[in-house]
């Protein structure tokens, strides 16, 4: 048009090659940029306990920090929309609960409905579905705050929870339902297998998927996304209920590898606080837009070597929590360290 | 970029900046600026966007530190950059996003960091009595035990100005303080500026507007590729001059391209906006009726509540309309739906870009293409970053999206080149119709006639309608008429261009009628309160 965009079109075309390389080389590093800690950690495991360095060990290991990994992946889309879900924990307690309930006999403490397995695997994740559109019906279209509804939610289900255990323990679960849990191919558990599946999936589908990058979108900025013809509700919505269904299954793997449903699974247990974070530790913002599935997989696999190093190591069973909390809050501060000033925000 | 005449005229000016660079990664912002503010004057910086503007800005108001070089102030070396009670003594800064916190009351906000009182404890009485001081003083007539978020945008930047005296500055950074402000509001600023000026404050004053500085100022300085490339008093520059500086090349004036050929009264269709009505937040609209035919652009002005941007907004679909209805091509457009408004063809470059043009997280091909994901997307929705680059890569080239790669996060580019990517997303999809507001707020004279022409092409070749909404009256030089609104009625209609400037702020203020030059079935003249134009040509 005039000599000033001529110029700047062949600066345009200048940059346009050979760039996308390096910064997508850069974005590698900063997504694997917990490894060398994760690398430190199995060192130490190693020095620790001679047998922490066994297929054994990090076959369990890798059962049981699935639970937890489908949870985080949950949770890490609702922090990308910008939300938050603090009830995860009382769905990864009550739908399990629930389906169990419905499905052991009177003897075991269950309703007496006898349903079957697959039966009441469906109705689990419906059960997680059911809660999620609750909470997003209530964030969205309520235009209430997350952190009230969610924490109220938690205490709702936690309630119910307690209400349908009374104090018990369901046993006797079928195989069918503990299949997921604690069933192993050789010396891998199978939790670990559809948890890696998942993330991958979750991965791809952030990267890949037009709706993958409207999550991104509408966590960056959902004015935004709205002026650009995103259904920005719609989103939100459905990715709370897509969170809390693999909360859910997160509940299901749980109840599978202890082949039993407590009143504490979840909300008594706390394991809210491991799900954030571990999703923060691996770079997911609590302001939403800005995250990946490596991270958020990494985060959950620097817990996992951490509780299990703390279990090796013959801490004390009554300091155990305060050194895995205080062990926790230094992994944030070195993402924070490791990730810079975008990290643990 | 040598020492200026200025500062050997003075022993002592208010602020120096002597050899200042600045890099951001392998970016070079500045290069050696040698800059200095006398007291009792007013210099106005400017340069296109990118030139290092807000950097030097930065630098001088102690947030960050120059790689080399030198601030000084008053003769004597600026404070360490760890204390900030001791830049603001000497230099304060207004800058373009406001600065108050809209909880606390005038009064707090004017003293905030440093209430009066003693031993922790704040004297309120004192600090209602020392606010209500200065702005007595200044003459500044603001109720100072309001809180702030009541305040209009012209009010807040008041209270940082006041803020700024009661620390006892002498020296005024004013970042494009006109950007949010009306006409008149912008007439009151020049007023206190020449009033602080003139009291022997040191004034700089950065603006997109050459007028405004040749207006205020004293002396002007013109910044390119982070170099200060032309220092000189006001009464030795024009335009041409100034222009020529920013550009580095020879000077072309702003927007040549002229209204198009007329369009034919092409068929039936385009945008039909039939007695509209709706209170909104940014100004209500009353019953207001208007078309855009395929091909034509249509500007739209008023005053900053006259609902200019609300008429705007209801057409793209981000704000709901209560009666009336909105049809494109014959198509009803649904109240409040951005997404379907879209589907049917209507592109949309927001007002505020920052809130609403793009996610500053995702890259430039990414949030250029967002409007035509569903084009991009392959079976099942996924989708390939190389189609969304391919995609993106013609319209970065059009409208010479200046960025490191079309990876690069929006957030990361200059704002200028941010408001083209919110124009490729609003043209990626090839609409019949572009809504655009204020699309050259806050960008600089060469990429303001490169957008503009660029909006021109592109409703000339592909027979889109333009409606621009602005305050901004040289944008509408590319467009075939303009309607007036005045509290939210459609005024008056200018349909021969050129729009006279003087004739235009006179209708948007109410005063005088558009020309008279209009043609065909104009029932009710230019309408009290009745819709203006609408030439009953239904849809089909």
């Amino acid at each position: 048009m005039t000599d000033i965009s001529e110029r700047s079109r062949a600066e345009v075309e200048a940059v346009l090659q050979g760039r996308s390389r390096r910064t997508a080389a850069f974005s590698l590093v900063r997504e694997a940029s917990l490894i060398p800690v994760l690398v430190v950690l199995i060192v130490v495991g190693t020095l620790v306990n001679s047998a922490f360095l066994t297929v054994s060990n990090f076959s369990g290991i890798g059962q049981q920090v699935s639970a937890l990994g489908v949870t985080v992946v949950g949770e890490s889309l609702i922090l990308l929309i910008g939300g938050m879900d603090l009830s995860l924990e009382g769905t990864y307690g009550l739908a399990p609960t629930a389906a169990a309930w419905l499905m052991v006999p009177a003897l075991a403490f269950g309703s007496g409905a006898m349903l079957s397995p697959y039966l009441a695997i469906v109705i689990l994740l419906a059960v997680g579905a059911a809660i999620g559109l609750v909470n997003g019906l209530l964030i969205v279209k309520g235009r209430l705050n997350g952190f009230i509804v969610t924490l109220g939610m938690t205490i709702v289900l936690a309630g119910l929870q307690q209400g349908i255990v009374k104090g018990n323990t369901l046993f006797n679960l079928p195989a069918a339902f503990n299949y997921l849990g604690a069933k192993e191919y050789g010396q891998v558990p199978v939790s670990l297998i559809v948890t890696a599946v998942i993330f991958l999936a979750a991965g791809l589908f952030l990267r890949y998927h037009r709706v993958g990058r409207a999550i991104y979108a509408v966590g960056g900025n959902s004015e935004a996304a709205r002026a650009a013809g995103i259904k920005v509700d719609r989103i939100r919505i459905g990715v709370y209920v897509v969170g809390s269904v693999l909360a859910a299954l997160g509940g299901l793997m749980e109840a599978g590898r202890v082949s039993a449903v407590t009143g504490t699974q979840g909300y008594q247990e706390g394991i809210i606080f491991a799900v954030f974070a571990a999703a923060v530790i691996g770079g997911v913002s609590l302001r939403g837009g800005r995250g990946n599935m490596v991270g958020a997989a990494s985060g959950v696999v620097l817990l996992g070597l951490v509780q299990n190093i703390l279990d090796l190591s013959q801490v004390s069973n009554y300091w155990i929590e305060a050194v895995d909390g205080a062990v926790i809050l230094f992994a944030l501060l070195l993402a924070r360290i490791i990730g810079g000033e975008a990290a643990a925000e | 970029m040598t020492d200026s005449a200025l500062s050997a005229a003075s022993p002592a000016p208010a602020v120096e900046a002597a050899g200042i660079h600045k890099h951001f990664g392998s970016t070079q912002a500045l290069r050696g600026v040698d800059l200095s503010l006398q007291p009792g004057r007013c210099l106005g910086l400017v340069g296109r966007n990118g030139a290092g503007k807000s950097t030097l800005v930065s630098i001088l108001s102690g947030i960050y530190a120059a790689d080399a070089g030198q601030v000084r102030f008053d003769g004597s070396p600026a404070p360490p950059l760890g204390a900030p009670g001791e830049w603001r003594r000497r230099i304060a800064t207004v800058f373009q996003h406001s600065m108050v916190v809209p909880g606390l009351t005038v009064a707090e906000n004017v003293f905030l960091g440093h209430h009066p009182g003693r031993g922790g404890l704040v004297d309120w009485r004192r600090m209602r009595e020392q606010a209500r001081q200065i702005m007595a003083d200044w003459g500044f007539h603001l109720d100072v035990s309001q809180p702030c978020a009541s305040l209009s945008v012209e009010q807040r930047q008041i209270v940082e100005i006041a803020r700024a005296l009661a620390a006892g500055t002498r020296c005024l950074l004013l970042d494009e303080p006109t950007a949010a402000l009306e006409r008149a509001a912008v007439q009151r600023l020049f007023a206190r500026v020449r009033q602080l000026v003139s009291s022997g404050v040191a004034v700089l004053y950065i603006s997109h507007h050459l007028e405004e500085v040749f207006e205020i100022c004293q002396d002007a300085a013109v910044i390119r590729d982070g170099q200060l490339v032309l220092t000189a008093p006001i009464t030795e520059l024009s335009t041409e001059r100034m222009v020529a500086a920013m550009v580095g090349a020879s000077p072309r004036g702003p927007v040549v391209t002229g209204p198009a050929a007329k369009p034919e009264p092409v068929s039936q269709g385009g945008l039909v906006v039939d007695h509209v009505s709706v209170r909104a937040p940014r100004g209500s609209l009353r019953h207001v009726s208007l078309e855009v035919r395929p091909g034509e652009r249509v500007g739209v002005t008023g005053l900053l509540s006259a609902g200019v941007s609300t008429l705007a907004r209801v057409v793209a679909g981000t704000e709901p309309y209560e009666s009336g209805e909105v049809r494109l091509d014959g198509r009803r457009l649904a109240p409040g739906r951005r997404d379907l408004a879209l589907r049917a063809g209507v592109g949309y470059i927001p007002e505020d870009r920052q809130a609403e043009g793009f996610v500053s997280l995702l890259g430039v091909a990414e949030n250029g293409t967002m409007s035509i994901v569903d084009w991009l997307a392959r079976r099942l929705g996924w989708l390939r970053p190389r189609a969304r680059a391919a995609a993106m890569a013609p319209l970065a080239r059009t409208l010479s999206i200046v960025s490191s790669g079309l990876g690069q996060p929006v957030g990361e580019l200059s704002g200028g080149n941010q408001q083209k990517v919110t124009v490729a997303r609003a043209i990626a999809r090839r609409p019949r119709l572009i809504v655009a507001i204020a699309p050259t707020r806050g960008v600089d004279v060469a990429s303001k006639s490169l957008l503009l022409a660029e909006l021109a092409a592109v409703t000339a070749e592909s027979g889109a309608g333009l409606l621009l909404a602005t305050d901004e009256l040289s944008d509408l030089d590319i467009c075939d008429r303009v309607v007036v609104l005045v509290r939210g009625e459609i005024f008056t209609e200018f349909r021969a261009p050129p729009f006279g400037r003087e004739a235009l702020i006179a209708a948007t203020e109410g005063l005088a009628r558009g020309d008279s030059a209009r043609p065909d079935s104009d029932s009710n003249g230019s309408g009290q309160s009745g819709p203006a134009d609408s030439d009953g040509q239904g849809p089909a």
